[in-house]
């Protein structure tokens, strides 16, 4: 479903309208709140939920991963470098993820490839995507679970 | 002229109970319009509705005191400093404008309650006050109609663009500023200018405080509202559904900033 504007939480200030590229984030004529003026054109790309500063604009997910009567709300530290996402589904259950920001500014750290080192055999037989573990921002290798934990299921 | 109060120079030619009657019919007008406001757009119902759903989810009962204190600090941090404005020209010529207006008007009511008679002697503080909350309103106000709103700023529409939601602050404006030109063009002895900015001034007070149903008045007193239910939210756990902060190490991302919205 496409986005929505709680009215009490905004505050009108564009950043919604700034960053929505199907450009349907609209400033409201009558009270100076965002507002979403197609709804039908929406991706749900989830640009605006999480640029909003007030956690004003909400969306409800799809049903795909929760079904009808959950929430999904989010929550953007811009000072911390972190995505936080809560799903709060209809029996109570919460999930809670966080990710990094990996959204660079404007015109700022295009990759120059073509001048990057071609990647040996060993690297592209890898399961490591180009950049990784670095572009993840951790220390050492790529975290990994030991297979003895995963819960047992359906296994094709 | 920042020594004059205008009060006493119009009760010369009206009585003070009219000039007394009149702020308290704007009051009544406020009164009026955002009851019928909330009548209209049910907001107060979906408030506590929300506030009592806020209230089932929440992870800890707040005491009293934990309460008070929520409240008090939104009061003094949130509210006080418009801090849902973030770090920006936005809150600043918020703060402007919303301690402007709430001087001018506070300092109005005095002389007009207090130093009604032509003969009465004004403290020149108070007259002072008065100006200087009509200016600092002006400054504010101004700055954001030019420069900051947000249909010049993220929709790229020209500043001469007047909408529906514009009434509020061009009436707030055009009071601050008839205001301040009746009051100069009275002391400087411009009769004939001084009535017809008596007049606007009376009239763009009659919008301002008439208008509360139509106009964006009323989030004076729902804005503080939203403010201390969020705060409150916050506390006990429920966030509004929203996740908690994040248990970051270190910075963990890239973290930009959000840029001032002007990429239209």
């Amino acid at each position: 479903m496409s986005t929505f504007v709680y009215m009490t939480r905004c505050d009108g200030c564009g950043h919604c309208v700034d960053i929505c590229p199907s450009d349907i984030m609209h400033i409201d004529e009558t009270i100076r709140r965002a507002v979403n003026i197609e709804p039908n054109f929406c991706w749900e790309c989830y640009s605006c939920v999480k640029a909003c500063p007030n956690h004003a604009i909400d969306v409800r997910g799809y049903a795909d991963f929760a079904p009808m009567g959950h929430s999904v709300r989010v929550r953007r530290e811009e000072e911390k470098g972190t995505i936080s996402w809560k799903i709060k589904f209809r029996n109570g259950n919460e999930k809670d993820f966080v990710s990094p920001i990996t959204t660079k500014p404007w015109g700022k750290f295009i990759p120059k490839l073509a001048e990057e080192k071609s990647p040996n055999q060993g690297e592209i037989n890898s399961q490591r995507l180009y950049t990784e573990p670095n572009g993840l921002n951790i220390d050492g290798d790529l975290p990994t679970i030991s297979k003895d934990t995963f819960k047992k299921g359906v296994y094709y | 002229m920042i020594n004059n109060n205008p009060f006493s120079e119009l009760a010369e030619l009206t009585s003070p109970l009219a000039l007394q009657s009149f702020v308290i019919a704007m009051i009544g007008l406020v009164v009026i319009g955002t009851l019928l406001d909330i009548i209209h757009k049910k907001n107060v119902k979906y408030f506590f509705m929300n506030a009592k759903k806020a209230k089932k989810s929440a992870k800890i009962e707040l005491t009293a005191s934990q309460r008070t204190t929520v409240i008090l600090k939104t009061v003094v941090h949130d509210i006080a400093t418009t801090a849902e404005l973030g770090r920006g020209k936005r809150r600043v010529a918020h703060v402007l404008g919303m301690y402007g207006t709430i001087i001018f008007w506070i300092t109005t009511v005095c002389m007009i309650f207090l130093f009604p008679s032509a003969g009465a002697e004004t403290p020149s503080s108070l007259t002072i006050m008065w100006h200087t909350g009509a200016f600092i309103t002006c400054l504010g106000g101004y700055w954001f109609w030019f420069f900051l709103r947000v249909d010049v700023l993220a929709e790229a529409h020209p500043w001469y663009r007047i909408i529906k939601a514009d009434l509020f602050v061009l009436a707030l404006l055009a009071c601050s500023t008839f205001g301040l030109a009746w009051s100069y063009t009275q002391f400087s002895g411009m009769t004939e200018l001084s009535y017809l900015f008596l007049v606007l001034y009376i009239t763009s007070n009659l919008v301002l405080f008439g208008g509360v149903y139509w106009s964006k008045f009323a989030h004076m007193f729902y804005k503080p509202g939203a403010a201390i239910q969020k705060n409150l939210a916050e506390a006990d756990g429920s966030r509004d559904n929203l996740p908690p902060l994040a248990d970051a190490p270190k910075q963990f991302g890239l973290g930009i900033k959000r840029e001032q919205p002007k990429h239209y």
